[in-house]
């Protein structure tokens, strides 16, 4: 089964962990690049993309003439996806597993940060009825 | 690209707002081989880290002006240049390791600034002249690239001091860039033992440079920004490696050939030999300093070529007069020089100063002993002195054959009119 960990940045702006310790992000970047590398070495990773920051997003939506209208930036934004991964595990419980893994990433002075990380299951094929 | 360091610290210091063009413009230079070293650093691919520092720079000097200099110019141009080679790490991505960019609270295109290698500030700029000089290059790729990675300069510049189009130097730094990634030479201060030969290396490139700007093949006799810019690198060098005496040898040389620019060319641009020029246009200042570099590099022991031509350099300038010139000093200083290095340049100086001190018929003795040497034979440095000692001694048919011979022969336009100049003036006397 795959699984969608989602992992938002937290609100205090995009840019509140530059105001960090060198160090913590030092930390919290080995932290999930070990993550990265036991999920590879377990083979339950599937995809994991990092995101630009929020400041560089846009809301696009067709117009009547159908071309893109965009608007953005959304400093009032409580928070942002800041990345995700998918993972292919054997039961919910592994994807819970990882994503509380990925919650406890250190913070300032090392201290778990317990983000918030949405799981969403990934659908599979649509069964074969509903296609036909 | 652009929002989050003008939002970040695009707030520009009221001091820094008033800033001239200038002095924006040597903030960059001088930070250009610090940032690219950091970057380096952390990347781990310095071709990469180079282009994307040239565009960090570039966007700098478009935006700094209008926009004010950020609080840390120096993290900011780290920053901007830290994407562009994330950026390039993405296109190449296939070729990469997954991990390299992680899923993380810090944004993707800020993890190379703000994360992965030790950014203690320090200046890298001495292993990137290091690098950039390395042997594996040939002089001409090393000064290319000194000039861009070290230096600052657009490859646009370095076309102009070079005087060859814009695209032939593009390609030149980036062929010099490949051989040197090629080469696989780690981006580290040479080992202890290598530290000699690769600090003459650099040397080299850098004299080079200096008279590259100096002497000039192209019709202009002075391209005074490839001295100046050699010039402000050994003055760099001299401030990470302040023990050394060569670095202080070459500073001086440089000071003290340089005090002499305004006195070397007349108002139309031709050249002005020494015992022609108005001593009262030398650079005191610079004299000074030369001369109080050059005897502090003496005073240590070990004395090495960049000295001893400093030291010719300095004798020739503290001269109040051409005719006071202590020649036999500077005829026993080519002699040491000659003990060496096998350089038929200076074997030609000293031919000179032998004339000076023994008179015309010595000099072009020894000439004649130079002329069998296959790698002057053809050069019109020695038509040119020969000429002039021929003059000197008399012989004025004989010196103006020789001068016409040497302006046939030389490529830089100022020289070869003075040598035309010479020889019509014999005609008119004769």
């Amino acid at each position: 089964m795959k699984y969608m960990l989602m992992m938002n940045t937290p609100g205090g702006g995009p840019y509140q962990i530059a105001r960090w310790p060198q160090q913590d992000i030092q930390a919290h970047i080995a932290f999930m690049k070990d993550l990265a590398k036991a999920l590879q070495a377990s083979g339950e990773l599937v995809a994991a993309e990092g995101l630009a920051g929020p400041d560089q997003a846009k809301r696009v939506r067709a117009g009547s003439d159908g071309k893109p209208i965009t608007d953005g930036v959304f400093p009032e934004a409580k928070e942002f996806l800041a990345g995700y991964w998918i993972v292919d595990v054997d039961r919910p419980e592994r994807a819970y597993e990882i994503a509380a893994r990925a919650s406890a990433a250190p913070g300032p002075g090392g201290k778990p940060l317990n983000l918030a990380i949405e799981v969403r299951e990934v659908m599979s094929a649509p069964p074969r009825d509903l296609l036909e | 690209m652009s929002a989050p360091e003008s939002r970040a610290e695009g707030s520009a210091q009221g001091s820094a707002q008033g800033s001239a063009q200038g002095s924006i413009e040597g903030l960059l230079r001088e930070l250009a081989p610090q940032v690219l070293g950091a970057v380096t650093r952390r990347s781990g691919d310095f071709a990469a880290a180079e282009d994307a520092v040239q565009q960090a720079l570039i966007a700098a000097a478009e935006r700094w002006p209008s926009d004010g200099v950020p609080e840390d110019p120096r993290a900011w141009l780290v920053r901007v240049a830290s994407r562009r080679v994330i950026d390039h790490v993405r296109a190449e991505a296939a070729r990469r390791r997954r991990e390299e960019l992680v899923v993380s609270l810090v944004p993707a295109e800020d993890q190379l600034a703000l994360a992965a290698g030790e950014d203690d500030g320090s200046d890298d700029s001495l292993v990137l002249l290091f690098l950039c000089c390395h042997p594996v290059l040939s002089p001409a790729s090393a000064i290319a690239l000194t000039l861009r990675a070290v230096g600052g300069l657009t490859t646009a510049e370095i076309a102009r001091g070079f005087l060859v189009p814009e695209a032939t130097m593009a390609q030149r730094i980036s062929r010099a860039k490949q051989s040197i990634k090629a080469s696989g030479v780690p981006f580290e201060l040479p080992a202890a033992a290598h530290w000699g030969e690769r600090l003459v290396a650099v040397l080299h490139v850098l004299y080079l440079m200096f008279n590259e700007g100096y002497t000039s093949s192209g019709p202009a006799l002075m391209r005074v920004d490839l001295s100046e810019e050699a010039l402000r690198l050994v003055r760099m060098l001299h401030r990470l490696v302040p023990d050394d005496g060569e670095v202080m040898g070459l500073l001086a040389l440089m000071r003290l050939t340089d005090a002499r620019r305004e006195a070397r060319t007349g108002p139309a641009g031709e050249l002005i030999p020494l015992d022609e020029q108005d001593r009262g246009r030398w650079d005191r200042a610079a004299i000074d300093e030369g001369v109080a570099l050059v005897t502090a590099a003496l005073s240590r022991g070990s004395v090495g070529a960049y000295q001893l031509q400093a030291a010719i350099a300095a004798v020739h300038d503290e001269a109040p007069s051409a005719e006071a010139t202590d020649w036999p000093q500077i005829l026993a200083l080519y002699g040491l020089l000659l003990q060496r290095s096998d350089n038929p340049m200076v074997a030609l100086n000293q031919a000179i100063a032998t004339a000076m001190v023994r008179g015309p018929a010595a000099g072009l003795d020894r000439l004649d002993a130079l002329a069998r040497d296959a790698r002057l034979a053809e050069h019109h440095r020695l038509d040119a002195v020969r000429g002039h000692l021929l003059e000197r001694a008399g012989d004025r048919e004989a010196a103006q054959r020789h001068y016409r011979r040497a302006a046939e022969r030389t490529t830089s336009v100022p020289e070869r009119d003075y040598l035309r100049m010479k020889a019509a003036r014999l005609d008119g006397e004769r």
